[in-house]
């Protein structure tokens, strides 16, 4: 492996961005230069981040592109960055959306509190620290970085979205500086713990899984990330801040927050919860698995009854990251593969449906349903697409989200009949949840305020391709994916020392080849 | 239930693709590449040759078919099953899914139907929809289509055929809500679909308890290891199959999309009710034969479910003025028998398959002879303005009236064969179900002899400026062609030959016990017929048909107008409710999640203003507090040294 | 030695302060009393160098007398803003600082 800092470079070449694209002289709104470059910037770290993909040699070493500098001493507090399968997953997602975002706004930063610069340089400022949450081998480097995306997200709702985004922007903040606040607690503990070990304190990941944490205060170290995680996911009864921040804040920047920066809350359960604390990542299991269960009905039902489209969308979301929550601790590797898939695909599917719902929303100046109705008649490549990108967020067999849910969902099986029972009917909600919406807008006929509708234009078509090339391809040929996720799946798993159930009565020995 | 349970049901072990049957994935990729094309490019751009390209590439798979046909023909009876792996589709940890195909006796009379009752549909689709302006993206679809019931047919495994499933499931939606102009058609496209995710639980359940149990989703595999499995286990599977079954083939209690399809272009309805769709449950159930061999409670549910449907939908079909709505009925009827004869377990597996594949020629050639009536009568459906027919569309009411002969089992045609095997059957299982079977072809020679007499005879009832007119070649020639193949279908069963080339995948058909000889039932069975067009005779036949229908009718009529009010009730017990479920889900989450979390917001604001007040801006008050507080710490440091 | 007496002296100076600050409206008056409290914060430490024989305090005493020097040229210059712009030296006639 070369020892070029890809990873360093990949982190700050969109927050050097930011700062240029920040720096540019201030035009008139609808200037074109901001977004050129923001959009150059982004292309250059997809190729970064596409060079670390392509050479992360699956049978190598967990982590790869490691970086380690010391960075405060006293805290045993380093500057580590690096990659295993999961966070290389991650780190794809937010290389790939970023472009595809940035070039779907191109017009959402002109009307907003600040210039068209700072929407852009915002965005990117977004990439650059995500991109480090996900390469972060330090818990005191992720819980920075982790913090620090909170300010970029802040300013992009509550600068550039519907009326009511200050009351969103801030509700969003709060609830994330109270995880923070409870996460902040538990890196503090673990430091305490760190520091009762000969060799002094560190916050290492690959060091502070090999320290002895005593049961009692593992559970506590536990509950403070797992808190922070579930408020960040969102799961039920911690969502409710999702909505208002979809619904207020621009498609472009629901993406970020929904596809990306919502990831980091299951990133960091399966990186730093199940790493970290693995006793009381299995005491937790049935209280986690309920709720989770519970999210993926409860945001489904809510879903259905929405009226407006981001918040639908949010919701389904809702419904989504209980089935991650639920692969990840259902503690087997098909639920686990299957919730890093399921990452990356939703991050795919949602991205689709939020963009493409955006364009809809901004032709009719209406983003409640019962405003439209007949769409597909004016604007068929529209509907397509919607459709599509709907098929995909109900898990259609033959789009990659379909994998990663019937692989968590198998997962649930072989760890618990009823969970399993009882999230299935996610994927009867999520028929109703698509359809309904589809049906309701698109369908039957075209209303007088929506004929003037026009087709997308070219640069939505080639903002949106990308995303619906990769479910369909990913939907037949997930192997890129699974061969990386694979072995960080193994390693997790062993880390938290449990094992696949066997199968009652495995089939003979022709069968398994012909399985294989 | 007296059926001898089989000592155990036929391993299949395919061995690999060589020779032509490399050619097995290209059955599949044609059409869907004509589907990715049509889809792709856009309705605009490929309206000059969709049509033709959506023919060529079904017409391909087809030939195909044949060629792949012929040679296991000629191969040795053991060496009937090829498998070919295409790639290595989901691999997660332990769990290995390959998309691998799996062709043996079973799957080649599939791909026979599909893609030769398919092609013609295609074909007939190309007169039928030449004036729609978005007739290349109708295309596009029944590309679709055909391509997911091939992969559903094909797969090797649950879970390829899963995505076949769901394919079917996601084309039928597009078609069905093919002209979504019309909000009747959106929200039937949608009924089919979540109607059909219902059963799909059954099928991801299923799908997962193979897994748990078997350690693999292939049927090579389970089939290896399914006689050590536990009874109880196997139930579970049979019944969750069972559920999805029921929702692909309309079954009750999941029967209710069918009718609505109805809402689609004609040839969609053909294409579900005969090559594809609703036949996939009965596929399910008989390539399941290693599961549904180990549990006579399943069997049971399976044959109870199957005798319900046929009776249910033979009654709707009585009803029914809408010529489409009524064959419909008889679609979910037939499929009921198919049902009711894959329960029976090896005794009708092979009888099953034989009365689908009959049903597939005769239902498309009535579906596409009412789609021509139809474009007679300016898309008029109700058979209530049609009447004196015969005369003005010969081809069609000939093509119909063979199709008409066979579904309602006049010997020598087609449907007399397979549906008197399965009556028989029956008898031989149970006297109940044999029974039921029984009257079951009473009532489809009585609504199927109404729909003839409605339609082609009596006395015109045209509306005004109506003039029939025989369809173009392009829609005639399928017609014929499936006139001709629902009135020697039949021929399949000659010398047993049927039931021996499924043998090896079904199991041996075990010796039937009738108390009679079966001749004796045969000849009861066609008796029922007759009579069943006697009263169809007697009352519609004999008297002017009204145009409207009449209101003042009995309680049974009613009920089966409403389709025995499957509707209501899936409309009372599930959506009222589920809709009162989903507001107050949404008002809670809204007054009750939301309005805690705002709350705390306020009441931190409120306990900010009411603080706030201490901040006098008196030098001398912050003076006393500062005071106050250091003698608070002082004394708390003595109370501490002190203790 | 004993340094109760002069604990004792300072504990009443430090009193007289304290009283006087809460007491007094008049701002120069507060700040003398203030002074007061902090010379007899002084002589207490002073005390303790003594009693303890090492001059811990004594340096302690010179800190709070040269931050006690900074706080008067400070104080003393605010005092004098506030009775230039409201004509009174009055610490309750400047309370706009609040809520």
């Amino acid at each position: 492996m070369s020892s070029f800092p890809w990873l360093t470079v990949a982190i700050l070449l969109p927050i050097v961005g930011a700062a240029v694209v920040a720096l540019l002289p201030k035009r008139e709104p609808g200037a074109a230069l901001p977004k050129q470059v923001a959009l150059g910037f982004s292309l250059v770290t997809f190729v970064v981040v596409a060079i670390v993909g392509l050479s992360f040699d699956v049978g190598g070493p967990r982590y790869q592109f490691t970086e380690t500098h010391e960075w405060i001493r006293a805290f045993g507090a380093f500057y580590a960055v690096g990659v295993d399968g999961i966070g290389l997953v991650l780190l794809l997602l937010t290389a790939v959306l970023s472009p595809v975002v940035i070039l779907a706004s191109w017009h959402d930063g002109d009307g907003g509190r600040w210039s068209v610069n700072a929407f852009f340089a915002w965005m990117l400022a977004l990439e650059g620290l995500a991109i480090g949450v996900f390469a972060a081998l330090d818990v005191f480097l992720f819980y920075v970085l982790f913090e620090a995306t909170l300010i970029p997200i802040y300013f992009l709702i509550g600068g550039f979205g519907g009326p009511r985004r200050s009351y969103a922007a801030v509700k969003f903040l709060l609830f994330s500086l109270l995880g923070g606040l409870l996460m902040l607690a538990s890196v503090v503990g673990l430091y305490v713990q760190s520091a009762k070990t000969p060799s002094g304190p560190t916050y290492l990941l690959t060091e502070l899984s090999k320290i002895d944490i005593s049961t009692d205060v593992g559970r506590w170290l536990f509950l403070g990330f797992f808190i922070a995680f579930a408020i960040k996911a969102p799961m039920v009864p911690v969502h409710t801040w999702l909505p208002d921040a979809a619904d207020e804040a621009s498609p472009g920047t629901s993406v970020l927050l929904v596809s990306i920066l919502d990831k980091i809350g299951t990133f960091g359960m399966i990186r730093f919860c199940l790493q970290l604390f693995p006793e009381a990542s299995k005491w937790a299991t049935p209280v986690v698995l309920v709720l989770a269960v519970i999210s993926v009905l409860y945001g489904a039902i809510a879903a259905i009854g929405q009226k407006s489209i981001p918040r639908l969308i949010a919701y389904t979301s809702v419904s989504h990251f209980g089935f991650i929550v639920l692969g990840i601790f259902v503690l087997n590797s098909y639920g686990q593969a299957g919730s890093m898939l399921y990452m990356f695909n939703h991050g795919l599917s949602t991205a689709a449906l939020f963009l493409v719902t955006g364009f809809l929303i901004s032709r009719r100046g209406s983003r409640f349903i019962p405003d439209f109705g007949g769409v597909e008649k004016v604007a068929p490549v529209l509907a397509g697409i919607f459709l599509v990108a709907g098929l995909s967020s109900l898990s259609l067999p033959g789009l990659s989200p379909f994998i990663s849910e019937f692989l968590v969902l198998l997962g649930t099986f072989t760890h618990n009949f009823w969970y399993a029972l009882f999230a299935v009917l996610g994927i009867v909600l999520a028929a109703l949840y698509i359809l309904l919406m589809y049906q309701r807008t698109m369908t039957g006929p075209t209303r007088p305020e929506v004929a003037g509708v026009k087709d997308l234009g070219l640069r939505e078509v080639s903002a949106l391709a990308p995303l619906l090339v990769l479910i369909v391809l990913l939907g037949f040929y997930p192997k890129p994916l699974t061969s990386i996720i694979n072995p960080a799946v193994a390693d997790t798993l062993q880390q938290v020392g449990v094992q696949d159930p066997k199968p009652a009565v495995p089939a003979s020995a022709s069968g398994e080849e012909n399985a294989q | 239930m007296s059926i001898p349970l089989a000592a155990s049901a036929p391993v299949i072990d395919p061995s690999p693709a060589s020779g032509v049957f490399n050619l097995l994935w290209v059955v599949i990729a044609l059409p869907a590449l004509g589907a990715a094309l049509i889809l792709l490019l856009g309705n605009r751009r490929t309206s000059g040759f969709a049509h033709l390209l959506g023919c060529a590439t079904v017409l391909g798979s087809f030939v195909i078919s044949l060629v792949l046909f012929v040679t296991l023909l000629g191969r040795d009876e053991s060496d009937r099953q090829v498998g070919q792996v295409v790639y290595n589709w989901v691999d997660a940890g332990s769990f290995h899914a390959p998309f691998g195909l799996l062709y043996d006796q079973l799957s080649a009379l599939f791909l026979l139907l599909i893609t030769g009752v398919g092609s013609l549909i295609h074909i007939y689709s190309v007169g039928y929809m030449e004036h729609d302006a978005r007739r290349a993206r109708f295309f596009g679809y029944l590309n679709l289509f055909v391509a997911a019931m091939l992969t559903l047919v094909l797969g090797d495994n649950y879970l390829v055929l899963f995505l076949g499933w769901e394919g079917v499931g996601l084309a039928s939606y597009l078609l069905i809500g093919f002209w979504q102009h019309k909000p009747s058609a959106a929200v039937a496209a949608k009924k089919a679909f979540v109607v059909n995710r219902v059963g799909d639980i059954g099928m991801a359940l299923g799908t997962m308890l193979f897994f748990a149990t078997f350690g693999t989703v292939s049927f090579a595999g389970i089939s290896a290891a399914a006689d050590r499995a536990d009874d109880l286990t196997m139930t579970f599977l049979g019944l969750l199959l069972l559920l999805a079954a029921c929702g692909k083939s309309a079954q009750v209690p999941l029967q209710s999309w069918l009718l609505d399809a109805m809402e689609g272009p004609t040839p969609v309805s053909a294409l579900i009710h005969a090559a594809t769709m609703v036949t996939a449950g009965v596929y399910l159930v008989v390539r399941s034969n290693f599961v549904f061999d180990h549990t006579e409670l399943a069997q049971t549910a399976v044959v109870v479910v199957g005798a319900v449907t046929l009776l249910w939908g033979a009654i709707i079909g009585c009803a029914k003025d809408d010529i489409k709505k009524a064959l419909a009925g008889s679609t979910m009827s037939q499929i009921g028998y198919m049902m009711l004869a894959a329960g029976l377990g090896p005794a009708g597996y092979a009888f099953a398959i034989f009365h689908l594949l009959t049903h597939g020629f005769f239902k498309a050639n009535l579906f596409l002879g009412a789609g021509s009536v139809m474009h007679a009568m300016d898309d008029d459906v109700d058979m209530r303005h049609y009447g004196a027919l015969s005369k003005a569309v010969p081809v069609t009411f000939l093509t119909f009236a063979i199709g008409y002969l066979a579904i309602i089992g006049i010997p020598p045609f087609a449907g007399f064969w397979s549906k008197d095997k399965i009556i028989e059957a029956a008898f031989g299982d149970n006297l109940v179900v044999g029974l039921a079977t029984l009257v079951g072809a009473g009532i489809t020679a009585f609504y199927m002899s109404r729909v003839m007499l409605m339609t082609y005879f009596g006395r015109k009832r045209w509306e005004e400026g109506v003039h029939p007119h025989e369809s173009p070649k392009v829609m005639t020639i399928p017609l014929m062609v499936l006139a001709a193949l629902s009135a020697l279908g039949g021929l399949l069963i000659f010398g047993d030959w049927i039931v021996d080339w499924l043998a090896p995948v079904v199991g041996p058909e075990p010796e039937l016990h009738l108390g009679v000889p079966t001749i004796v039932l045969t000849l009861v069975v066609l008796v029922v017929v007759l009579v069943g067009v006697a009263v169809a005779w007697l009352t519609v036949g004999r008297h002017e048909v009204p145009r409207t229908a009449p209101a003042k009718v009995s309680f049974a009529t009613r009920a089966a107008r409403a389709d025995l009010y499957g509707d209501a009730f899936n409309e009372g017990v599930l959506m009222r409710p589920g809709d009162r479920f989903v507001e107050g889900l949404v008002v809670f989450d809204d007054r009750g999640v939301d309005a805690f979390v705002d709350g705390t917001a306020s009441s931190f604001r409120g306990m900010s203003g009411t603080f706030r007040r201490l901040q006098t801006g008196y030098v001398r008050s912050y003076a006393l507090s500062l005071l106050g507080g250091a003698v608070l710490v002082v004394l708390a440091l003595l109370a501490v040294n002190i203790a | 030695m004993s340094g109760s007496p002069f604990l004792v002296l300072s504990a009443i100076l430090f009193t007289i302060g304290c009283v006087g600050v809460l007491t007094r409206r008049n701002a120069i008056v507060v700040f003398m009393c203030v002074e007061l409290m902090l010379n007899a914060s002084n002589l207490a430490l002073v005390t303790f160098a003594r009693v303890n024989g090492n001059l811990d305090g004594q340096v302690a005493a010179f800190f709070v007398m040269v931050v006690a020097a900074a706080e008067v040229v400070v104080g003393l210059a605010i005092i004098m803003t506030i009775f230039r712009t409201r004509r009174s030296a009055s610490v309750d006639d400047a309370s706009l600082l609040k809520y």
